[in-house]
């Protein structure tokens, strides 16, 4: 996983809430048995027309917001479906970071095992930053993860919070399944218990 | 030795508590992985890569119903080569690394979310885990039950655990008596309108109170089922006499010396009188009605008896807009009364009420009734299982007397991941989970309702209030 620092970046207003993983990545490409290549397909359904030709006005599509690597969305942004092909697609198409005043759990997981960072602003500082980057041109937002702290050139200065575990390992860009089995004893240890339980067997 | 009252969730979490390293999450333990086509073929390539094993086979359970086709002649030859390739994938998967799998044409096939209770495979006080949101179903079992994405599932596979910081508690208490013709289904789509979509994020729900009490377990599951629509992390309800009923004598459940072991240790896991939540809400069950929704997203409901919001009373500017975006998807205007909304599909199915207890209250309200000029409905049971159990009922006699499609199961339109799919600007009264912009289809629109109000509205061609109906001949089950 690519370790993620500080980020000084373009930022993509999407002014949606309850943005779900159905939009973010449409089932039809659920399909597909690889983890790479979803970049093309973020938002489809938002993106391009029926016939295939793009929304201009849809802001990944505009030019004034190519090569964002930071989106600022509406509360509540990545519900519904658990697929972490939401997070593979944003992170293909280049974004490193989300702000919004809430993100849905799942969502939330996922996006950290690919080095996304996820930042919780308040609805103000979230409205103020979608303003920003709709009305001022070539807007940008620096992330710092090392300060926890969002600013612009301009006075914006913002601090977030961040479990410090998650922190650790986005700064780190370390893979879980390692971190697990340094605990590999305690796991057979308890195991070895835990299965005389026998109604809690699946089968 | 007495010990601090304790939640459900609180006796569950922590008998599963592996570690608690310093300054970490929690490593828990998972009882049980349920697997299927559309979220591991990613997490089978990553143990490969990294030369691992699945560490416990034997808690892990795989099926096919994403992506499969609901017609027999579709089933054989899928015409789809992507979704072909996943399954096939699946399949291969499943060989390599020892798990079982009920494939396309096993009698267990069906929905991950009905096969795993039907069998009794779920039970209370287990974590369950599974690469999709709608695992908070198994909760209905007073098991500890949560979707989880990709990397999740290959984490799962290699070591049956997860690192899981612990989530807070909500109490949900739904009081007093159901009144008539109002199902589970409202119950939820209630909870959602009230706290809204992301009103429970970053808890575990536990549903109490007698109204909830009352409900059989396939009501509970719908309860739960739909728990991720209000931002839960998972949604429970304790075990008790009708959990145990209906776990008994089910396939997978213990037998004989063991049942009663199970059941004395089931027994002890409800909320102990005096436990605290972090939140907790109370609502009177008289209060409420048969729901429909109206816009993109599950919090977007009102009573049947109501009209569409007016998004001009709105005074938070981003959620007007989501508002006015809602409507505009749904070509609907503010102020249409929803009985006045015509429908041109229904879709009877998938995790949230594709059982078999849902399949008997839509053919009761069908019953010597015909499916509208105007309508095209289909029936798709949730498992193998409840497909045979209907038949024997003689249930899909009645559907297809009515003028509905009887399918193969499958979570079919619930996602329209396989040919089931709404066409551009089509409206559907749905009884699955998720009302979002062209989840069921490009371009369709999407009205989630209980069985009761999806068969009422395929006779009538409209929205109606069930509480209305005319039931004109007895089923019996
Ligand atoms: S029926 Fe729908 S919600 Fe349930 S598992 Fe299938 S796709 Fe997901």
């Amino acid at each position: 996983m690519q370790p993620f620092k500080t980020l000084t970046s373009l930022v993509a207003p999407l002014d949606r809430t309850n943005v779900d993983t159905d939009q973010i990545i449409p089932k039809q490409f659920l399909k597909r048995i690889e983890r790479t290549g979803y970049g093309d397909f973020l938002f489809f359904d938002w993106r391009q027309t029926p016939e295939g030709n793009p929304v201009p006005d849809f802001v990944i599509n505009d030019p004034r917001y190519q090569g964002a690597q930071i989106v600022v969305a509406g509360k509540n942004f990545g519900c519904g479906s658990s697929r972490e092909h939401a997070a593979w697609a944003l992170s293909d198409f280049g974004f490193r970071c989300v702000i919004a005043p809430t993100f849905a759990d799942i969502f939330f997981s996922n996006a950290g095992k690919n080095g996304i960072l996820l930042v919780k602003l308040s609805e103000e500082q979230v409205a103020q930053l979608l303003h920003n980057a709709q009305t001022i041109p070539g807007y940008q937002l620096t992330v710092s993860l090392e300060d926890q702290t969002i600013t612009d050139n301009r006075g914006f200065n913002a601090t977030f919070e961040v479990d410090p575990f998650r922190r650790y390992c986005l700064l780190e860009g370390l893979d879980d399944i390692g971190l697990t089995l340094r605990h590999a004893d305690a796991l057979d240890a308890y195991e070895k218990q835990h299965d005389h339980a026998t109604w809690l067997q699946a089968k | 030795m007495s010990t601090a009252p304790q939640t459900l969730f609180e006796k569950v979490w922590q008998q599963h508590v592996v570690v608690e390293p310093q300054g970490e999450p929690t490593l828990l333990y998972i009882d049980l992985q349920l697997v299927h086509e559309v979220t591991s073929p990613q997490a089978f390539e990553g143990l490969r890569l990294a030369g691992r094993t699945v560490r416990r086979p034997d808690r892990t359970i795989a099926t096919v119903d994403h992506n499969v086709p609901t017609t027999l002649e579709g089933r054989l030859h899928i015409v789809d080569q992507i979704a072909a390739t996943q399954i096939a994938t699946l399949r291969k998967n499943c060989a390599e690394f020892g798990v079982e799998l009920y494939d396309v044409d096993s009698r267990e096939q069906g929905i991950v979310h009905v096969i795993g209770p039907e069998l009794g495979i779920t039970k209370p006080g287990m974590t369950i885990v599974c690469g999709d949101s709608h695992t908070s179903t198994h909760g209905a079992f007073g098991a500890l039950a949560f979707g989880i994405g990709t990397s999740e599932v290959e984490h799962v596979l290699a070591t049956q655990t997860l690192p899981q910081s612990k989530p807070k508690t909500f109490r949900i208490s739904v009081e007093g008596g159901l009144p008539l013709g109002v199902t589970a289904k409202d119950i939820i789509l209630a909870i959602i309108g009230k706290i809204g979509t992301d009103g429970a994020t970053g808890c575990v729900i536990e549903y109490a109170g007698s109204a909830i009490r009352s409900l059989s377990m396939e009501g509970r599951m719908t309860i739960c089922n739909m728990s991720i629509e209000a931002g839960a992390r998972a949604g429970m309800i304790a075990p008790d006499d009708t959990t145990f009923a209906y776990l008994k004598g089910r396939r997978f459940a213990p037998q004989g010396e063991a049942w009663d072991r199970a059941v004395a240790e089931w027994r002890k896991l409800p909320t102990d009188p005096g436990a605290t939540f972090d939140r907790e809400l109370v609502i009177d069950a008289a209060t409420l009605v048969p729901y429909v929704s109206w816009g993109t997203s599950p919090g977007m409901v009102a009573p049947v008896t109501s009209a569409v919001p007016d998004p001009a009373k709105v005074a938070n500017e981003l959620d007007r807009k989501s508002m006015e975006r809602a409507l505009e998807y749904m070509a609907l205007q503010p102020n249409t009364p929803l009985d006045k909304i015509s429908i041109d599909r229904v879709f009877i199915g998938s995790c949230t009420n594709g059982r078999i207890e849902d399949l008997r209250a839509a053919a009761k309200v069908i019953a010597g009734h015909k499916v509208s000029a105007h309508v095209n409905a289909m029936v798709v049971p949730g498992s193998q299982q409840v497909k045979a159990q209907a038949e024997q009922e003689g249930l899909d006699r009645i559907f297809k007397e009515a003028g509905f499609d009887w399918r193969e199961p499958g979570c079919s339109m619930c996602l329209g991941m396989n040919p089931d799919i709404l066409s551009p600007g089509e409206r559907c009264a749905s009884t699955s989970n998720r009302n979002f912009e062209g989840r069921q289809g490009r371009g369709g629109r999407t009205h989630l309702v209980s069985p009761e109000m999806a068969a009422a509205a395929a006779i009538a061609g409209h929205f109606v209030d069930i509480r209305n109906w005319e039931v004109r001949e007895e089923v019996t089950a």
